[in-house]
């Protein structure tokens, strides 16, 4: 029997791994792509407790969810994009101007 | 069945995950990732979610991983010399880190004992997953749709004004 708290676990650890991605990576595209793995995490749980305290909430959610991470990844792959043409690189260190 | 249909997407979507994060060719990261996107959309239509899964699977794996995959082309970052990675040092404490703020941040891994804990859940009903959504979404949910396409269409024209060469 699959519980809710399955679903829970494994959006945590789904989570985790786009939280490790973030923090460790120094790669612009990489750290977009563990954002993306973030949130995906979160509309894991989201269809979970949809489906587990039976009300469509969750899911109506989720599709904005989707919307908002389709713009984000657009604008942010143009800023990459951006970055990379004046700069001609995309690691983070090297893109540090706002950095204290 | 049900049950260990859920670990092996579990196993696959985690391993995938995993790999997203810790390979080192950004072009490896992408289609590892598709894979997870794919897990996920089974693991929605094992929750009874089919239209999300099938949005998840176009809009994604489709859409937005397509969107990674052109930029990484477009930069060509195969060619160029890929950013240094930290030390395998750094790399072991970071891990270890994000591992304690698992405990951390989600109290669910404290008392989670498998095949335990909570209960099956609700059996649905004989209306479509696709008709609840569309109602709900039409109805009760009208102004947050119309707000959700007012930021799409934003973004698609903060995309193309700062995507466009600068001529100078």
């Amino acid at each position: 029997m699959v519980t809710l708290e399955h679903y829970l676990v494994l959006s945590a650890l789904l989570f985790s791994l786009g939280i490790v991605g973030v923090m460790f990576r120094r790669n612009l595209i990489v750290i977009l792509m563990s954002l993306e793995l973030m949130l995906n995490a979160v509309n894991l749980s989201f269809v979970a407790f949809s489906r587990y305290l039976g009300s469509i909430e969750g899911q109506i959610f989720v599709l904005f969810v989707m919307v908002v991470a389709a713009a984000e990844v657009a604008v942010g792959l143009a800023i990459a994009v951006a970055v990379f043409r004046q700069r001609g690189t995309i690691n983070i260190n090297d893109i540090s101007l706002l950095k204290w | 069945m049900e049950t260990i249909l859920f670990y092996v997407l579990a196993v696959v979507t985690l391993i995938s995950a995993a790999c997203v994060v810790f390979l080192r060719r950004p072009l490896h990261n992408v289609l590892f990732m598709i894979l997870t996107m794919i897990g996920l959309a089974t693991l929605f239509i094992l929750l009874h979610a089919e239209f999300l899964a099938m949005v998840q699977i176009i809009v994604y794996a489709g859409a937005v991983m397509v969107l990674f995959l052109f930029v990484i082309m477009l930069l060509n970052l195969e060619e160029i010399s890929l950013p240094k990675e930290p030390r395998p040092l750094r790399w072991g404490f970071g891990v270890i880190l994000a591992l304690a703020l698992v405990v951390v941040l989600f109290p669910i891994f404290s008392h989670f004992t498998p095949s335990v804990m909570g209960k099956a859940a609700p059996a649905t009903g004989n209306v479509s997953n696709i008709e609840l959504i569309g109602t709900e979404l039409f109805t009760t949910y009208l102004l947050p749709f119309e707000i959700a396409s007012i930021l799409l269409l934003a973004a698609i024209i903060g995309t193309v004004v700062i995507g466009r060469k600068l001529k100078n």
